[in-house]
């Protein structure tokens, strides 16, 4: 009887390691980092040149290696103009999900966390859940509150919660339209001509019946198509109180529109690959396959690195405004880097940050170094802002004057402890049956709405 | 310190010393230790860990205990369509992890394959190549694109292109290929070193009798194997409730659906994706016990538990 029993505990046992053999082995799965330059997990330390004993060591955490190549150019600067306060910066890029997990985790711990990191827009709810004994991230008020006239605050409300701005934006993220110069011409269409969506739809048919191309491509897996226009239209997933609001009026009539683009106008068609960064949807519009895609600024890269051959047939618009003088763009995505509450040399990381990423040359080289627009808008008209680098080959010598005329139509988007799950719920639920499988939009959104709501 | 080994004798402590260190009662925990110290660490704390936070709300300083609450949010749609994809995959997996790697091991071992070294390591190979590094391979072979490899082919035979990834039937086929790609290999090597133990003599005077090939698989080759086949169907009910990889590297940011949804991959997302570690706690429970009682079902109705004469 004992025997038996201590038998059938053995093999639970044996049972219970077996399992967690297996589920170790499922491990070590992630590799989403972009591969430019660092390998992943590597370290790249950036040393004063001289005098290296009395520097203060900080560190960073990416998920996006070139993103160090900014804070790079700057703690070399910094070290120029301040050598009795020298700075070693230790740089570390993560592929994406395990960057996030393993600060998460540290900042639940207590230790392990570096000074810096840089954090995805859609995870920073993670880091502010709970309340403000919770939030394990330096507040920044300090250094953002004396700027925030001049800059798109929008950009920082995003990453603040109850008064308190915890994160430095990387770029405003102004989503525009990016047209095939090509098709539009063939269908003679001025992109410049189109204002509001009905001038867009229009056009989508004429380039239609010229090119035998759809206009443009809906994402059915990602929300950069759904989410700009809600969020242009003063509207977004979840609002300043935390309600979920999928479902609002706004919300529907938009996506009842994008539905029609796609099933009515037949002008759209959902992305190949369910969504604008993937492989097969690069392959498919630098071949023509569509004459317009909508996407944050943050995406010429993208051009840059996997769509080359298009050097020169894109041309960025606004967004078509949803009424005449209506807001012609949305800031969608982003990095925005945090100080973490583990710092040793708080009062002397916060001034590097600020330096590097709030000062005026730091706004001037987040353009010149990494190609991303910087928040500060009073720095968009300096002469280097116009200078040739990677992008304005690509794009052309005045993508911040156009940038200039939409910088005020940018509104904030809410980032609370559910917004991971909606954007998710939306993007794998809501847009993929409606844009994809003609699902009727009052009846997906609804139930894609209570659910986020019944798991708050 | 220094006071207390100069009044004791030093003869009389190293008498103690090595008395103690050849005690045979101490000796045998001494040698074990190691073991338990990385056993209970490693295994019994997080695992007592993990239970107490399936009953908490966790937040990044603080944690407040909710009682059921984790558990009973698990009665919703997502939960339940991981749990039938977990399902349906690690029902397929056995049938196809099962029976062709048991049949290409009897081949293998057969005096009449050439090649067999060859065969054996270009088998076994998928199982040391990073899974990832092979997802990014099938994510090529099977683009949604007309011109992706595998739709340029089944193109020229006059079947449709398929969007492999979007639909519910190829997104399971998609992840049980690639499972049978990765675990093939291994289970032919857990049937090899079976088919190695079956004493020679036995199909020899089964040759003497007048059976067949067929007879001999049947009658002696199948009944010695079954231990390794318990062992394997174990195995493979296990890492097919709790697959993760071969459902994350095909979609990244979830499926379409949630086509691709597995137990694991639900635990992923709410409990980091989402930040809600106790709510992944209750998942995680929730698999072990369900695996742990499919298993328990499972070896009971093989005999595991039977008294051995």
């Amino acid at each position: 009887m004992v025997k038996s029993r201590i038998k059938l505990f053995l093999s639970m046992i044996m049972a219970f390691s077996l399992l967690l053999v297996v589920a170790c082995s499922n491990e070590n799965t992630d590799s989403d980092a972009d591969s430019n330059g660092l390998e992943e997990g590597e370290s790249n330390t950036v040393e004063p040149e001289e005098g290296t004993e009395d520097a203060t060591t900080l560190s960073l955490w990416t998920f996006v290696a070139y993103h160090q190549d900014h804070f790079e150019y700057m703690v070399e600067r910094w070290n120029e103009e301040n050598p009795n306060e020298q700075i070693k910066l230790e740089m570390t890029n993560y592929p994406f999900e395990e960057m996030h997990n393993k600060l998460l985790i540290a900042l639940q711990s207590g230790v392990g966390a570096p000074d810096f990191a840089n954090i995805e827009i859609k995870q920073w709810s993670k880091f502010l859940q709970g309340s403000e004994e919770d939030i394990s991230l330096e507040p920044l008020n300090d250094m953002v509150e004396p700027i925030l006239d001049n800059a798109v605050e929008a950009r920082f409300t995003n990453y603040s919660k109850d008064g308190n701005y915890y994160g430095i934006p990387t770029q405003v993220a102004a989503t525009v339209m990016y047209y095939n110069k090509e098709m539009m011409n063939e269908a003679e269409v001025d992109p410049m001509s189109i204002e509001t969506w009905d001038d867009f739809v229009e056009a989508g048919l004429k380039v239609k019946d010229a090119t035998g191309k759809p206009m443009t491509t809906v994402e059915s897996a990602d929300t950069w198509t759904f989410w700009p226009i809600i969020s242009q239209r003063g509207s977004d997933l979840i609002d300043e109180a935390g309600n979920v609001i999928v479902d609002n009026e706004i919300n529907t009539e938009t996506l009842q529109f994008l539905s029609d683009m796609v099933h009515e106008h037949e002008i759209a068609i959902p992305a190949p690959g369910g969504n604008h960064s993937a492989e097969e949807f690069f392959g498919f519009f630098s071949d023509g396959g569509a004459a317009s895609v909508m996407m944050p600024a943050w995406y010429m890269s993208r051009f840059r690195d996997y769509m080359p051959d298009m050097a020169g047939n894109i041309e960025i618009a606004p967004m078509p405004a949803w009424e005449k003088g209506g807001a012609r763009s949305a800031g969608m995505g982003g990095t925005g880097t945090a100080l973490t509450n583990q710092s040793e040399h708080k009062d002397l990381a916060k001034r590097f940050l600020e330096y590097a990423k709030l000062s005026e040359e730091g706004s001037i080289a987040l353009w010149t170094i990494l190609g991303s627009e910087p928040p500060r808008w009073d720095v968009w008209d300096k002469p280097e802002m116009s200078e040739d680098n990677e992008f304005t080959e690509l794009f052309g010598n005045d993508i911040f004057e156009k940038l200039s005329t939409i910088r005020d139509d940018i509104n904030p988007i809410n980032i609370t402890d559910d917004s991971s799950r909606a954007i998710d719920l939306v993007s794998n639920q809501l847009l993929y049956n409606v844009i994809r499988e003609g699902q009727d939009v009052e009846e997906g959104i609804k139930k894609v709405a209570d659910e986020i709501r019944d798991s708050q | 310190m220094k006071t207390l080994t100069k009044e004791l004798p030093a003869t009389s402590r190293k008498q103690k010393l090595k008395k103690l260190l050849f005690s045979p009662k101490l000796a045998p925990y001494t040698f074990v230790l190691p073991f338990i110290l990385a056993f209970v660490i490693f295994f019994v704390y997080p695992i007592i860990s993990t239970i107490t936070m399936s009953f908490q709300n966790i937040n990044i300083a603080t944690s407040e205990y909710v009682g059921l609450e984790n558990y009973s949010k698990l009665d919703n749609p997502k939960f339940y369509a991981a749990l039938s994809n977990s399902a349906r995959f690690t029902f397929w997996t056995i049938v196809i992890l099962i029976p062709f790697p048991l049949i290409t091991a009897v081949f293998l071992n057969s005096k009449l394959t050439y090649l067999k070294n060859l065969f054996k390591s270009a088998l076994f190979l998928p199982a040391l190549t990073s899974v990832v590094v092979g997802g990014i391979i099938f994510r090529i072979i099977f683009s949604d694109m007309e011109e992706g490899f595998l739709n340029s082919l089944i193109m020229s035979i006059g079947i449709p292109a398929q969007e492999w990834k979007m639909q519910s039937n190829t997104a399971m086929l998609l992840m049980v290929l690639l499972a049978s790609w990765r675990w093939m290999g291994v289970n032919i090597l857990y049937f090899l070193a079976g088919l190695q133990s079956i004493p020679k003599e036995i199909y020899e005077s089964a040759e003497i009798d007048g059976a067949n090939a067929f007879q001999k698989f049947i009658k002696i080759t199948l009944p010695f194997l079954k231990p390794v086949s318990i062992y394997v169907l174990t195995v493979t009910i296990y890492s097919g409730f709790s697959m993760f990889t071969e459902s994350y590297v095909f979609w990244r940011n979830g499926s379409p659906n949630d086509i691709g949804l597995t137990i694991v991959g639900y635990l992923f997302d709410e409990g980091f994706s989402y930040g809600n570690l106790g709510m992944g706690s209750a998942i995680g429970m929730t698999l072990l016990a369900i695996v742990l009682i499919v298993n328990l079902i499972q070896l009971k109705f093989f005999g595991l538990f039977r008294k051995e004469d």
